[in-house]
Protein backbone atom coordinates (compact mmCIF):
# COMPACT_ATOMS: atom_id res chain seq x y z
CA UNK A 1 0.00 0.00 0.00
CA UNK A 2 2.67 2.54 1.49
CA UNK A 3 4.77 1.48 -2.20
CA UNK A 4 1.74 2.49 -4.79
CA UNK A 5 1.39 5.67 -2.87
CA UNK A 6 4.93 6.36 -3.26
CA UNK A 7 5.25 5.30 -6.65
CA UNK A 8 1.54 7.26 -7.40
CA UNK A 9 2.87 10.23 -6.15
CA UNK A 10 5.48 11.84 -8.49
CA UNK A 11 7.19 13.90 -6.11
CA UNK A 12 9.52 12.31 -2.94
CA UNK A 13 8.96 15.99 -1.11
CA UNK A 14 5.38 18.18 -1.55
CA UNK A 15 5.68 21.70 0.52
CA UNK A 16 2.22 23.30 0.55
CA UNK A 17 1.94 26.93 1.75
CA UNK A 18 5.35 27.02 3.80
CA UNK A 19 5.56 30.13 6.61
CA UNK A 20 8.77 30.44 9.10
CA UNK A 21 8.36 32.76 11.84
CA UNK A 22 10.62 34.20 14.32
CA UNK A 23 8.53 36.34 16.06
CA UNK A 24 7.91 39.06 14.23
CA UNK A 25 9.60 38.34 11.55
CA UNK A 26 7.76 36.33 8.65
CA UNK A 27 11.15 35.06 7.09
CA UNK A 28 8.80 32.39 4.67
CA UNK A 29 5.80 33.19 3.40
CA UNK A 30 3.80 30.48 1.52
CA UNK A 31 6.32 28.27 -0.56
CA UNK A 32 4.85 25.74 -2.35
CA UNK A 33 7.01 23.15 -4.37
CA UNK A 34 7.07 19.64 -5.27
CA UNK A 35 10.66 17.74 -5.53
CA UNK A 36 10.80 14.97 -7.91
CA UNK A 37 12.44 11.67 -7.58
CA UNK A 38 16.12 12.12 -9.04
CA UNK A 39 15.46 15.69 -9.31
CA UNK A 40 18.39 18.40 -8.37
CA UNK A 41 17.10 22.19 -7.53
CA UNK A 42 19.33 25.04 -7.10
CA UNK A 43 18.00 27.44 -4.90
CA UNK A 44 19.13 31.24 -5.22
CA UNK A 45 18.59 34.45 -3.84
CA UNK A 46 19.62 37.23 -1.81
CA UNK A 47 21.13 37.12 1.92
CA UNK A 48 18.09 37.31 4.12
CA UNK A 49 15.64 35.97 1.20
CA UNK A 50 15.25 32.90 3.20
CA UNK A 51 16.60 30.70 1.07
CA UNK A 52 18.22 28.57 4.02
CA UNK A 53 15.43 28.60 6.44
CA UNK A 54 13.30 27.14 3.62
CA UNK A 55 15.55 24.56 3.16
CA UNK A 56 16.19 23.82 6.92
CA UNK A 57 12.35 23.63 7.05
CA UNK A 58 12.50 20.57 4.94
CA UNK A 59 14.41 18.13 7.79
CA UNK A 60 12.83 20.24 10.47
CA UNK A 61 16.10 21.82 11.66
CA UNK A 62 13.14 24.94 11.82
CA UNK A 63 9.96 23.93 12.79
CA UNK A 64 7.67 25.00 10.06
CA UNK A 65 5.16 28.09 11.38
CA UNK A 66 2.42 26.84 9.22
CA UNK A 67 2.07 24.45 6.33
CA UNK A 68 3.06 21.13 5.37
CA UNK A 69 5.46 18.59 3.92
CA UNK A 70 4.74 15.46 2.49
CA UNK A 71 7.81 12.83 2.16
CA UNK A 72 7.15 9.89 -0.45
CA UNK A 73 2.92 10.95 0.01
CA UNK A 74 3.12 10.90 3.61
CA UNK A 75 2.15 13.89 5.42
CA UNK A 76 4.35 14.76 8.20
CA UNK A 77 3.18 15.67 12.15
CA UNK A 78 -0.16 15.43 12.99
CA UNK A 79 -2.58 18.26 13.47
CA UNK A 80 -4.34 19.49 16.88
CA UNK A 81 -6.10 22.49 17.63
CA UNK A 82 -4.25 25.50 17.87
CA UNK A 83 -3.86 28.57 20.18
CA UNK A 84 -5.74 31.49 18.03
CA UNK A 85 -8.42 28.53 16.96
CA UNK A 86 -7.07 27.14 14.31
CA UNK A 87 -4.88 24.08 13.83
CA UNK A 88 -1.38 23.54 14.19
CA UNK A 89 0.85 20.57 13.60
CA UNK A 90 2.79 19.32 15.76
CA UNK A 91 5.62 16.27 15.15
CA UNK A 92 6.92 13.86 17.58
CA UNK A 93 10.78 13.53 18.40
CA UNK A 94 10.72 9.92 16.81
CA UNK A 95 8.88 10.45 13.58
CA UNK A 96 11.47 13.82 13.25
CA UNK A 97 14.58 11.73 13.44
CA UNK A 98 13.31 9.53 10.70
CA UNK A 99 12.43 11.86 8.80
CA UNK A 100 15.98 13.21 9.04
CA UNK A 101 17.66 9.93 8.58
CA UNK A 102 15.54 9.95 4.97
CA UNK A 103 16.84 13.90 4.45
CA UNK A 104 20.09 14.32 5.24
CA UNK A 105 22.02 17.90 5.55
CA UNK A 106 25.04 19.47 4.86
CA UNK A 107 25.79 22.68 6.60
CA UNK A 108 27.99 25.82 5.63
CA UNK A 109 29.83 25.23 8.65
CA UNK A 110 30.42 21.49 8.21
CA UNK A 111 29.28 21.01 11.85
CA UNK A 112 31.89 17.83 12.10
CA UNK A 113 32.28 16.65 16.25
CA UNK A 114 35.53 18.05 16.88
CA UNK A 115 36.36 15.40 19.85
CA UNK A 116 35.68 12.46 16.82
CA UNK A 117 38.51 11.51 13.74
CA UNK A 118 36.74 11.63 10.84
CA UNK A 119 36.12 7.95 10.64
CA UNK A 120 34.62 8.33 13.74
CA UNK A 121 31.90 11.26 12.52
CA UNK A 122 30.65 8.91 9.43
CA UNK A 123 30.21 6.05 11.79
CA UNK A 124 28.18 7.66 14.34
CA UNK A 125 24.81 7.84 13.00
CA UNK A 126 25.34 4.25 11.40
CA UNK A 127 26.09 3.12 15.38
CA UNK A 128 23.72 5.07 17.34
CA UNK A 129 20.78 5.78 15.28
CA UNK A 130 20.93 2.57 12.62
CA UNK A 131 22.38 0.67 15.63
CA UNK A 132 24.77 -1.23 13.32
CA UNK A 133 28.02 -3.25 14.85
CA UNK A 134 30.93 -1.46 15.18
CA UNK A 135 33.46 -3.20 12.24
CA UNK A 136 29.87 -3.13 9.67
CA UNK A 137 29.41 0.26 10.38
CA UNK A 138 33.41 0.58 10.01
CA UNK A 139 33.48 -0.49 6.54
CA UNK A 140 30.49 1.54 5.50
CA UNK A 141 31.87 4.60 6.56
CA UNK A 142 35.27 3.74 5.24
CA UNK A 143 33.27 3.35 1.80
CA UNK A 144 31.94 6.78 2.06
CA UNK A 145 34.86 8.27 2.89
CA UNK A 146 36.66 6.41 -0.43
CA UNK A 147 34.35 7.84 -1.97
CA UNK A 148 35.06 11.50 -1.20
CA UNK A 149 38.34 10.44 -1.70
CA UNK A 150 39.47 10.96 2.39
CA UNK A 151 40.70 7.20 2.12
CA UNK A 152 43.93 8.60 3.86
CA UNK A 153 42.60 10.51 6.48
CA UNK A 154 40.35 8.25 8.61
CA UNK A 155 42.21 8.45 11.92
CA UNK A 156 42.51 12.31 11.29
CA UNK A 157 40.63 14.86 13.65
CA UNK A 158 38.68 17.76 11.65
CA UNK A 159 40.78 20.13 13.59
CA UNK A 160 43.84 18.55 11.50
CA UNK A 161 41.92 19.15 7.94
CA UNK A 162 41.84 21.53 5.67
CA UNK A 163 37.93 23.53 5.31
CA UNK A 164 37.03 21.47 2.11
CA UNK A 165 38.45 18.00 3.53
CA UNK A 166 35.59 18.64 6.70
CA UNK A 167 33.21 19.40 4.20
CA UNK A 168 34.05 16.25 2.17
CA UNK A 169 33.84 14.30 5.30
CA UNK A 170 30.65 15.65 6.34
CA UNK A 171 29.14 14.59 2.80
CA UNK A 172 30.24 11.22 3.57
CA UNK A 173 28.38 11.36 7.32
CA UNK A 174 25.48 12.34 5.28
CA UNK A 175 25.43 9.70 3.03
CA UNK A 176 26.38 7.21 5.34
CA UNK A 177 22.74 7.54 6.34
CA UNK A 178 22.03 6.18 3.08
CA UNK A 179 19.29 9.19 2.37
CA UNK A 180 16.71 9.55 0.10
CA UNK A 181 17.22 13.44 -0.47
CA UNK A 182 20.12 15.73 0.10
CA UNK A 183 19.89 19.20 1.37
CA UNK A 184 23.27 20.99 0.98
CA UNK A 185 22.73 24.79 3.20
CA UNK A 186 25.29 26.74 1.02
CA UNK A 187 28.02 24.16 1.42
CA UNK A 188 31.00 26.04 0.08
CA UNK A 189 30.51 29.64 1.24
CA UNK A 190 33.05 29.34 4.62
CA UNK A 191 35.45 28.21 2.36
CA UNK A 192 38.69 29.14 0.65
CA UNK A 193 38.47 30.32 -2.78
CA UNK A 194 40.55 27.04 -3.66
CA UNK A 195 38.90 24.74 -1.46
CA UNK A 196 35.68 25.35 -3.23
CA UNK A 197 36.41 23.50 -6.69
CA UNK A 198 37.08 19.84 -4.50
CA UNK A 199 33.45 19.89 -2.28
CA UNK A 200 31.97 21.16 -5.74
CA UNK A 201 33.02 18.06 -7.52
CA UNK A 202 32.27 15.41 -4.59
CA UNK A 203 28.68 17.21 -5.24
CA UNK A 204 28.58 16.90 -8.76
CA UNK A 205 29.52 13.32 -8.75
CA UNK A 206 26.59 12.81 -6.66
CA UNK A 207 24.30 14.50 -9.05
CA UNK A 208 25.65 12.05 -11.25
CA UNK A 209 24.93 9.36 -9.67
CA UNK A 210 20.69 10.47 -9.90
CA UNK A 211 20.54 11.79 -6.40
CA UNK A 212 18.12 13.96 -5.05
CA UNK A 213 18.97 17.03 -4.00
CA UNK A 214 18.52 20.53 -2.64
CA UNK A 215 21.58 23.14 -2.84
CA UNK A 216 21.02 26.17 -1.70
CA UNK A 217 24.26 28.60 -2.73
CA UNK A 218 25.69 31.17 -4.39
CA UNK A 219 27.64 29.78 -6.87
CA UNK A 220 25.54 30.35 -10.00
CA UNK A 221 27.92 29.05 -12.51
CA UNK A 222 27.94 25.88 -10.45
CA UNK A 223 24.00 26.07 -10.46
CA UNK A 224 23.86 26.42 -14.00
CA UNK A 225 25.47 23.21 -14.70
CA UNK A 226 24.33 21.04 -11.52
CA UNK A 227 20.47 21.66 -11.49
CA UNK A 228 17.67 20.60 -13.24
CA UNK A 229 15.50 23.28 -12.06
CA UNK A 230 16.48 26.56 -10.25
CA UNK A 231 14.82 28.25 -7.81
CA UNK A 232 14.98 32.11 -7.08
CA UNK A 233 13.79 33.59 -3.76
CA UNK A 234 12.68 36.59 -2.29
CA UNK A 235 10.87 38.21 0.32
CA UNK A 236 10.50 34.46 1.62
CA UNK A 237 8.70 32.83 -1.38
CA UNK A 238 9.24 31.84 -4.83
CA UNK A 239 9.38 34.50 -7.09
CA UNK A 240 10.71 32.43 -10.27
CA UNK A 241 11.48 29.02 -10.85
CA UNK A 242 12.14 27.21 -14.47
CA UNK A 243 15.30 25.09 -15.98
CA UNK A 244 18.76 26.50 -15.10
CA UNK A 245 18.92 27.67 -18.70
CA UNK A 246 15.57 29.84 -18.36
CA UNK A 247 16.36 31.05 -14.59
CA UNK A 248 20.25 31.64 -14.54
CA UNK A 249 20.35 32.57 -19.03
CA UNK A 250 16.84 34.27 -19.31
CA UNK A 251 15.52 35.51 -16.42
CA UNK A 252 12.08 36.86 -17.09
CA UNK A 253 11.09 38.80 -14.22
CA UNK A 254 12.84 42.25 -13.02
CA UNK A 255 13.63 40.83 -9.71
CA UNK A 256 15.45 38.12 -11.00
CA UNK A 257 16.99 40.30 -13.60
CA UNK A 258 18.60 42.40 -11.00
CA UNK A 259 20.14 40.03 -9.00
CA UNK A 260 21.58 38.03 -12.06
CA UNK A 261 22.91 41.09 -13.08
CA UNK A 262 24.23 42.27 -9.63
CA UNK A 263 26.46 39.03 -9.87
CA UNK A 264 27.20 39.54 -13.59
CA UNK A 265 28.92 42.92 -12.64
CA UNK A 266 31.08 41.06 -9.81
CA UNK A 267 32.26 38.70 -12.28
CA UNK A 268 34.24 40.83 -13.56
CA UNK B 1 63.82 33.10 68.14
CA UNK B 2 64.76 29.56 69.32
CA UNK B 3 62.27 26.71 68.49
CA UNK B 4 63.59 23.08 68.18
CA UNK B 5 61.83 21.11 65.97
CA UNK B 6 60.85 17.95 66.83
CA UNK B 7 59.18 15.09 64.56
CA UNK B 8 60.19 12.17 66.38
CA UNK B 9 56.59 12.20 67.83
CA UNK B 10 55.11 12.85 64.58
CA UNK B 11 57.18 9.78 62.96
CA UNK B 12 55.79 7.77 66.05
CA UNK B 13 52.09 9.14 65.41
CA UNK B 14 52.27 8.40 61.32
CA UNK B 15 50.32 5.24 61.75
CA UNK B 16 47.66 7.62 63.03
CA UNK B 17 47.84 10.05 60.39
CA UNK B 18 47.87 7.22 57.58
CA UNK B 19 44.81 6.25 58.84
CA UNK B 20 43.13 9.39 58.93
CA UNK B 21 44.62 10.30 55.22
CA UNK B 22 42.58 6.80 54.16
CA UNK B 23 39.17 8.86 55.91
CA UNK B 24 40.22 11.64 53.32
CA UNK B 25 40.91 9.84 50.61
CA UNK B 26 37.28 8.04 51.38
CA UNK B 27 35.34 10.98 51.86
CA UNK B 28 37.16 12.62 48.66
CA UNK B 29 36.10 9.60 46.15
CA UNK B 30 32.60 9.59 47.32
CA UNK B 31 32.09 13.27 47.39
CA UNK B 32 33.72 13.83 44.46
CA UNK B 33 32.10 10.52 42.53
CA UNK B 34 28.33 11.30 43.15
CA UNK B 35 28.64 14.52 43.60
CA UNK B 36 29.94 14.94 39.85
CA UNK B 37 26.90 12.70 38.83
CA UNK B 38 24.36 14.70 41.07
CA UNK B 39 25.73 17.90 39.54
CA UNK B 40 25.01 16.57 36.11
CA UNK B 41 21.18 15.56 36.89
CA UNK B 42 20.83 19.45 38.26
CA UNK B 43 22.90 20.98 35.42
CA UNK B 44 20.13 19.19 32.97
CA UNK B 45 17.04 20.20 35.13
CA UNK B 46 18.73 23.43 35.62
CA UNK B 47 18.96 24.53 31.34
CA UNK B 48 15.10 22.63 31.27
CA UNK B 49 12.20 24.88 29.62
CA UNK B 50 10.01 23.27 31.93
CA UNK B 51 9.24 25.52 35.26
CA UNK B 52 8.96 22.92 37.35
CA UNK B 53 12.41 21.39 36.54
CA UNK B 54 14.30 24.03 36.59
CA UNK B 55 12.88 25.87 39.58
CA UNK B 56 14.24 24.14 42.44
CA UNK B 57 17.37 23.55 40.46
CA UNK B 58 18.26 26.48 40.61
CA UNK B 59 16.80 27.14 44.02
CA UNK B 60 19.33 24.16 45.23
CA UNK B 61 21.94 25.61 43.37
CA UNK B 62 21.80 28.82 44.56
CA UNK B 63 21.50 27.65 48.29
CA UNK B 64 24.31 25.58 48.55
CA UNK B 65 26.58 28.15 46.66
CA UNK B 66 25.83 31.01 48.75
CA UNK B 67 26.44 29.45 52.27
CA UNK B 68 29.52 28.51 54.15
CA UNK B 69 30.13 24.66 53.06
CA UNK B 70 31.02 24.60 57.10
CA UNK B 71 27.36 25.60 58.19
CA UNK B 72 25.90 23.19 55.54
CA UNK B 73 28.34 19.98 57.27
CA UNK B 74 27.46 21.38 60.88
CA UNK B 75 23.49 21.32 59.90
CA UNK B 76 23.34 17.90 58.45
CA UNK B 77 24.79 16.86 61.69
CA UNK B 78 23.16 18.52 64.21
CA UNK B 79 19.74 20.14 61.88
CA UNK B 80 18.96 16.86 59.65
CA UNK B 81 18.20 14.71 62.36
CA UNK B 82 15.66 17.00 63.97
CA UNK B 83 14.42 17.76 60.73
CA UNK B 84 14.06 13.82 59.99
CA UNK B 85 13.95 12.15 62.93
CA UNK B 86 17.41 10.39 62.06
CA UNK B 87 20.77 10.33 63.32
CA UNK B 88 23.84 10.55 60.96
CA UNK B 89 27.04 9.15 61.72
CA UNK B 90 29.33 11.84 61.42
CA UNK B 91 31.44 10.46 58.32
CA UNK B 92 27.82 10.16 56.57
CA UNK B 93 26.81 13.61 57.41
CA UNK B 94 30.15 15.28 56.43
CA UNK B 95 30.08 12.93 53.04
CA UNK B 96 26.52 13.86 52.15
CA UNK B 97 27.13 18.22 52.79
CA UNK B 98 30.13 17.66 50.98
CA UNK B 99 28.77 15.51 48.23
CA UNK B 100 25.57 18.46 47.94
CA UNK B 101 28.01 21.26 47.70
CA UNK B 102 29.95 19.85 44.94
CA UNK B 103 27.09 18.64 43.14
CA UNK B 104 25.74 22.28 43.35
CA UNK B 105 29.24 23.98 42.11
CA UNK B 106 29.46 21.19 39.33
CA UNK B 107 26.08 21.67 38.18
CA UNK B 108 27.14 25.25 37.15
CA UNK B 109 30.49 23.86 35.33
CA UNK B 110 28.20 21.59 33.24
CA UNK B 111 25.78 24.12 32.83
CA UNK B 112 27.80 26.90 31.32
CA UNK B 113 30.04 23.56 29.53
CA UNK B 114 26.98 22.90 27.88
CA UNK B 115 25.87 25.74 27.36
CA UNK B 116 29.23 27.13 25.68
CA UNK B 117 28.92 24.26 22.72
CA UNK B 118 27.91 25.79 19.70
CA UNK B 119 24.32 25.53 17.85
CA UNK B 120 25.50 23.70 15.21
CA UNK B 121 26.66 20.44 16.92
CA UNK B 122 23.12 20.30 18.01
CA UNK B 123 22.18 20.64 14.98
CA UNK B 124 24.71 18.41 13.30
CA UNK B 125 23.48 15.41 15.21
CA UNK B 126 20.17 16.13 14.57
CA UNK B 127 20.79 15.66 10.86
CA UNK B 128 21.68 12.26 11.27
CA UNK B 129 18.73 11.27 12.95
CA UNK B 130 20.18 10.86 16.40
CA UNK B 131 17.51 12.02 19.74
CA UNK B 132 18.26 15.06 22.15
CA UNK B 133 19.48 12.33 24.72
CA UNK B 134 21.91 10.85 22.14
CA UNK B 135 23.36 14.08 21.24
CA UNK B 136 23.61 14.72 24.58
CA UNK B 137 25.34 11.67 25.50
CA UNK B 138 27.76 11.29 22.50
CA UNK B 139 28.43 14.55 21.28
CA UNK B 140 27.68 17.39 24.10
CA UNK B 141 28.62 16.26 26.93
CA UNK B 142 31.93 14.57 25.89
CA UNK B 143 32.90 17.95 24.31
CA UNK B 144 32.11 20.09 28.11
CA UNK B 145 34.11 17.56 30.03
CA UNK B 146 37.19 17.96 27.69
CA UNK B 147 36.28 21.84 27.62
CA UNK B 148 35.65 22.28 31.26
CA UNK B 149 38.20 19.95 32.57
CA UNK B 150 40.40 23.15 34.56
CA UNK B 151 37.17 23.89 35.91
CA UNK B 152 36.46 19.82 36.87
CA UNK B 153 40.09 19.36 38.70
CA UNK B 154 40.10 23.26 40.34
CA UNK B 155 36.89 21.98 42.19
CA UNK B 156 38.59 18.63 42.97
CA UNK B 157 41.03 19.87 43.98
CA UNK B 158 39.24 22.17 46.27
CA UNK B 159 37.22 19.36 47.89
CA UNK B 160 39.70 17.63 48.76
CA UNK B 161 41.06 20.28 51.22
CA UNK B 162 37.57 21.17 52.43
CA UNK B 163 37.34 17.69 53.66
CA UNK B 164 39.29 19.21 56.47
CA UNK B 165 36.17 20.82 57.29
CA UNK B 166 34.83 17.35 58.52
CA UNK B 167 36.92 16.81 61.70
CA UNK B 168 35.15 19.72 63.05
CA UNK B 169 32.19 16.67 63.40
CA UNK B 170 35.30 14.98 64.94
CA UNK B 171 35.09 12.60 61.71
CA UNK B 172 38.38 10.98 62.20
CA UNK B 173 40.14 12.19 58.76
CA UNK B 174 43.42 13.38 58.88
CA UNK B 175 43.25 16.87 59.79
CA UNK B 176 41.31 15.16 63.16
CA UNK B 177 44.09 12.59 63.49
CA UNK B 178 46.59 16.02 63.44
CA UNK B 179 44.80 18.06 65.50
CA UNK B 180 44.21 14.97 68.25
CA UNK B 181 48.24 14.30 68.10
CA UNK B 182 48.82 17.75 68.33
CA UNK B 183 46.76 18.29 71.16
CA UNK B 184 48.57 15.13 73.02
CA UNK B 185 52.10 16.10 72.46
CA UNK B 186 51.93 19.97 72.13
CA UNK B 187 53.91 20.21 68.74
CA UNK B 188 51.34 21.59 66.34
CA UNK B 189 54.28 23.13 64.35
CA UNK B 190 55.57 19.80 63.65
CA UNK B 191 52.38 17.89 63.05
CA UNK B 192 50.94 20.51 60.79
CA UNK B 193 53.68 20.31 58.75
CA UNK B 194 53.62 16.69 57.80
CA UNK B 195 49.53 17.14 57.50
CA UNK B 196 50.24 19.88 54.77
CA UNK B 197 53.09 17.52 53.44
CA UNK B 198 50.51 14.47 52.96
CA UNK B 199 47.68 16.35 51.72
CA UNK B 200 49.92 17.88 48.70
CA UNK B 201 51.17 14.16 48.01
CA UNK B 202 47.37 13.33 48.16
CA UNK B 203 46.24 16.38 45.44
CA UNK B 204 49.11 16.89 43.20
CA UNK B 205 49.73 13.84 41.81
CA UNK B 206 46.00 14.26 40.51
CA UNK B 207 46.32 18.29 39.41
CA UNK B 208 49.71 17.11 37.29
CA UNK B 209 47.68 14.39 35.21
CA UNK B 210 44.74 16.26 34.51
CA UNK B 211 46.97 19.28 33.14
CA UNK B 212 48.82 16.05 31.35
CA UNK B 213 45.24 14.98 29.92
CA UNK B 214 44.48 18.76 29.05
CA UNK B 215 47.95 19.53 27.31
CA UNK B 216 47.09 16.03 24.88
CA UNK B 217 43.54 16.95 24.39
CA UNK B 218 44.78 20.80 23.47
CA UNK B 219 47.45 19.15 21.12
CA UNK B 220 44.48 17.82 19.33
CA UNK B 221 42.71 20.39 19.01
Amino acid sequence: MATTTAQMSEAVIRIRNLHKRFGDLHVVRGVDLDIKRGERIAIIGASGSGKSTILRCLNFMEMPSEGTIELDGKMLGTERPGNGGGVERVYAEAELCAVRTRVGMVFQQFNLFPHMTAIENVMEGLLTVKRMGKDAARDAAMGQLVKVGLQDKLDVYPSKLSGGQQQRVAIARALAMEPEVLLFDEPTSSLDPELVGEVLRVIHALAEEGRTMLLVTHELGFAYHFADRVVFIADGAIYETGTANGVLKHPQRERTQAFLARFAERAF
Amino acid sequence: MEYTWDFKIVLDSLPLLLRGLVVTVELWVVALAVGLSLGLAVSLARISARAWLNGPAIAYVEIFRNTPVLVQLIWFYYAFPIVLGQQLSPFTAAALGLTLNTSAYSAEIFRGGILSIARGQWEGARAIGMTRAMTMRRIILPQVMRRMLPAFTNRAIELAKVTSLASLLAVNEIMYEGRLISSTYYRPLEVLTVVALMYFLLIYPGSYLAARLERRLAARG
